[in-house]
């Protein structure tokens, strides 16, 4: 078989010359187009176009999302740019109670980037989107010069539609319901961490990022009244909590002990003095439903691969201050959970 | 949360903390009898405040009991013309300023390390010191700086690396050295009027270095008793029982919570490397307290020219405090956070006027992020 | 002040650079062992040794039986607290 990238680049790599003219006509044909082949979609356009109709048929709303990727490194276990790129904003329509439809990709490129790498990138970033059966519909491609951006940047852009029957809302959460999460917490964070490798750390933690629309589905078909979903992204739960108790204007209480972490991702945060609320994840449902919903949904989490070690971690609370979130500890004492203040710093002290 | 850590799950078992938080209430109350006001304990160590924030540990005390949380936060005391000292090294060209991440936000006169980086100087954190020697031999045409922090129990790390860079004949290599010591500024609290403690929980991991009999002045010349303690919950809350007891007693002695690290004689070779590369700085100056005579080291003259002050020819800059900072009366145990007027209004984590808003590890940043603003209100 | 971290020395690195691997939770990171190794022995004498850590530099060696014996005191607090509330709990019915 042809090496498709074979011939494009200068040295292997992407060059400024990649920015226009014949040389970006065939990075595009050859490794974008050729990974991505968006069926039913006319490439010589300059805008997908979809049937209105046809979307009508899945649902009465379109949901409409995108999000920026920078990772440093680019590539790092379990995953890389590409894989976030596809992943997060599937997550994001996800945790709407959308179905996915398509994406959009766009990069911009520092000249230097080895094209082998790239075409890992795209390769990963195609094969996420097949599985999820999301095509990437459209995109752009713009080469920086050297310094003007750190290797790759991916802006992905997602549509999806949305059944009559889901209402999730992130400020519909009432006093009583359940807050449950597909599993243990901090892995991305901990994972990118320790691939950058400044740190020195030697660890077996792979990042969690998975594209959370079929568990977010199966969810939504065994608990239809699910009140809010939300992916766990940067700031980690915290960031999700505080967000959550803000929009609903509810109190919410989780329990230290109920909180799933991998013993590893619990020896890290001990070293660095690091909080797992506070890690990233790239991979973790938070879901707020109504109590008596609490164990079938629990169930449906655990009977899905991406959530196993699915665990209900607190509760919305009967009482309390509009927009507080509240760890109860081991010790019968409590303490504020706030929201996420800048990136957190590994500390000796 | 479900890890399994040796040494550190044991300590953390909530069973056996119910029982010390009954028997601190029982020994608490026998006190107070007869007393006017709570007993007063000082934790000098930003572990130690911070695992009592953690686990909350405060709410769980009889009212009979208070804490005032000491200056034992290296980056909390660290003053603002030390930061504009860090960054107008970092800002030479050729320089890779590596530091603990604890000091990226903590603000000088003219901002912080974070910001200095924003502005394009090359600074790098590190876990350690032997990263920061390592990036030196892997950049040998860089000048690499580690920025030297922490109390006794740190020095012999960077005395340590200080020796090993001179044993591999790595010469892009310095210190700006801020070591601080515990014990001259542990008397100068002592020596304060109304000083209003009753006990101290003392530093283990200082004391893993130096031994506990260097504690030994607070029994002896200011009736105070001191527990050596680990830093686990449990740790904290039986060295807690043991200072209420000699309080009970009225023998104040130096006991050792935590004898499965602190040795009485602390680390020799640990102590050798500390003598081998620094003396003792006539005085130093620390962020809330002012100058204290003795309390800090320098690379002595045999090291100099792995000292980055003589390296890049640096004029210290001063810095006082910022106005309408009270953090020597929290410092001290004279008030409480809250009852600063600038706590949560022009003094809160992500701007940060004084000294124990600047690192969690401080009370004030500590009270803000684990309780909220709910004290305050 | 002062993050320390109990960790198992789980092997040798450098043996002329003191240098040992400790391993805390899965997580491994080289550790500067100079401050707790016996001179007159080589390092891998610390091998399975818990080591105290503090910014990557071994400061003590755990002492096991010191450990089991904070614990042992620990749990006669909770005995001696079980007899005091079963002497209350006989006041109160008398």
């Amino acid at each position: 078989m042809n090496d498709p990238i074979a011939g494009i680049g200068s040295g292997g790599r992407v060059t400024l010359a990649h920015g226009g003219g014949t040389a970006m006509r065939d990075l595009i044909e050859r490794l974008f187009l050729a990974s991505f082949h968006p069926q039913g979609f006319p490439v010589q356009e300059d805008q997908a176009r979809f049937d209105l109709a046809a979307l009508a048929g899945h649902g009465d709303r379109l949901a409409f999302t995108t999000d920026s990727f920078v990772v440093e490194p680019l590539e790092f276990a379990g995953g890389d740019i590409g894989k976030l790129a596809v992943c997060g904003t599937l997550n994001d329509l996800a945790v709407g109670g959308a179905r996915p439809v398509a994406l959009s990709a766009a990069f911009i490129i520092e000249e230097g980037l080895e094209l082998e790498t790239l075409r890992r990138i795209v390769t990963s970033m195609a094969s996420q989107a097949a599985a999820a059966g999301v095509s990437i519909v459209t995109g752009d491609t713009k080469v920086v010069p050297r310094g003007a951006c750190d290797r790759l940047f991916i802006t992905t852009t997602g549509i999806g539609v949305i059944a009559e029957a889901h209402h999730v809302s992130i400020a519909a959460a009432r006093p009583g319901d359940v807050i449950l999460v597909n599993g243990p917490l901090g892995d991305h964070g901990a994972a990118i961490l320790c691939a950058r490798g400044d740190l020195a750390l030697g660890v077996s933690i792979e990042s969690d990022c998975a594209p959370l629309h079929d568990l977010a589905a199966t969810l939504l078909a065994a608990v239809p009244q699910v009140r809010a979903m939300r992916d766990a992204t940067r700031g980690g739960l915290a960031g999700v909590l505080t967000e959550l108790a803000e929009a609903s204007r509810v109190a919410v209480t989780i329990e230290e002990k109920a909180l799933p972490l991998r013993p590893e991702v619990a020896g890290l945060c001990e070293i660095l003095g690091l909080d797992p609320l506070y890690l990233a994840n790239e991979g973790k449902l938070v879901a707020v439903v109504p109590q008596e919903a609490a164990e079938v949904a629990l169930a449906a989490l655990r009977a899905h691969p991406l959530g196993a070690g699915a665990a209900i971690i607190g509760r919305v609370a009967d009482a309390g201050r509009a927009g507080d979130v509240t760890l109860l500890n081991r010790f019968g004492g409590h303490r504020a959970v706030t929201m996420p203040a800048g990136e957190q710093l590994p500390r000796i002290c | 949360m479900n890890g399994t850590l040796r040494f550190i799950d044991e300590f953390r078992d909530p069973a056996l903390a119910e029982n010390l938080f009954a028997e601190i209430a029982v020994t608490a109350a026998r006190i107070a009898a007869g007393r006017d006001r709570p007993v007063t304990i000082m934790e000098v160590c930003g572990g130690h405040t911070h695992t009592i924030f953690r686990y909350a540990l405060e709410a769980r005390m009889p009212e009979t009991i208070q804490f005032a949380h000491g200056p034992g936060c290296p980056v909390c005391v660290l003053p603002r013309g030390r930061v504009d000292d860090a960054i107008a090294i970092a800002r030479h060209k050729e320089v890779i300023f590596t530091t603990f991440g604890d000091a990226m936000r903590v603000p000088g006169a003219q901002g912080s390390l974070i910001q200095a980086r924003a502005a394009g100087a090359d600074i790098r954190l590190v876990y350690s010191p032997l990263d920061a020697l390592a990036l030196a031999k892997a950049n040998p045409d860089r000048e690499v700086v580690f920025f030297a922090l922490g109390f006794e129990t740190t020095m012999p790390s960077t005395a340590l690396t200080i020796l090993r860079a001179a044993r591999s004949n790595i010469k892009n290599f310095s210190l700006l050295c801020h070591h601080i010591t515990i014990i001259p500024t542990l008397r100068a609290l002592l020596e304060q009027p109304d000083f209003p403690v009753d006990g101290f929980i003392g530093p283990g991991h200082v004391a893993m270095v130096i031994g506990t009999r260097p504690f030994q002045f607070l029994p002896e010349e200011f009736g105070q008793p001191l527990v050596v303690s680990g830093f686990e919950p449990l740790d904290i809350l039986q060295s807690l029982l043991m200072v209420l007891r000699q309080i009970e007693t009225g023998k104040p002695q130096v006991e050792n919570q935590y004898r499965r690290v602190v040795p009485e004689d602390g680390n020799k070779a640990a102590m050798a490397a500390v003598a081998e590369v620094y003396e003792t700085r006539p005085e130093c100056e620390w962020r809330g307290l002012g100058t204290i005579a003795e309390s800090g080291v320098r690379l002595a003259p045999a090291w100099e020219v792995y000292d980055a002050e003589k390296r890049f020819d640096l004029t210290l800059h001063q810095a006082p405090d910022p106005e309408g900072c009270r953090c020597n009366d929290v410092l001290v145990g004279r008030i409480r956070p809250w009852d600063c007027a600038a706590f949560g209004t022009i003094c809160t984590p992500e701007n940060p006027l004084g000294a124990l808003m600047v690192s969690s590890e401080g009370a004030c940043a500590a009270y803000y992020q684990y309780q909220g603003m709910k004290r305050a209100g | 002040m002062c993050l320390g971290i109990p960790g198992r020395v789980s092997a040798v690195l450098d043996e002329a650079n003191g240098l040992v691997e400790v391993e805390v939770s899965g997580v491994r990171r080289a550790v500067d062992a100079v401050c707790v190794a016996d001179p007159d022995a080589p390092l891998s004498a610390l091998i399975g040794t818990w080591v105290l850590v503090h910014v990557g530099f071994a400061m003590s060696r755990i002492d096991e039986a010191e450990a089991m014996n904070t614990l042992r005191l620990l749990a006669e607090i909770g005995e001696l607290d079980a007899e005091v509330s079963a002497m209350q709990g006989m006041e109160t019915r008398a």
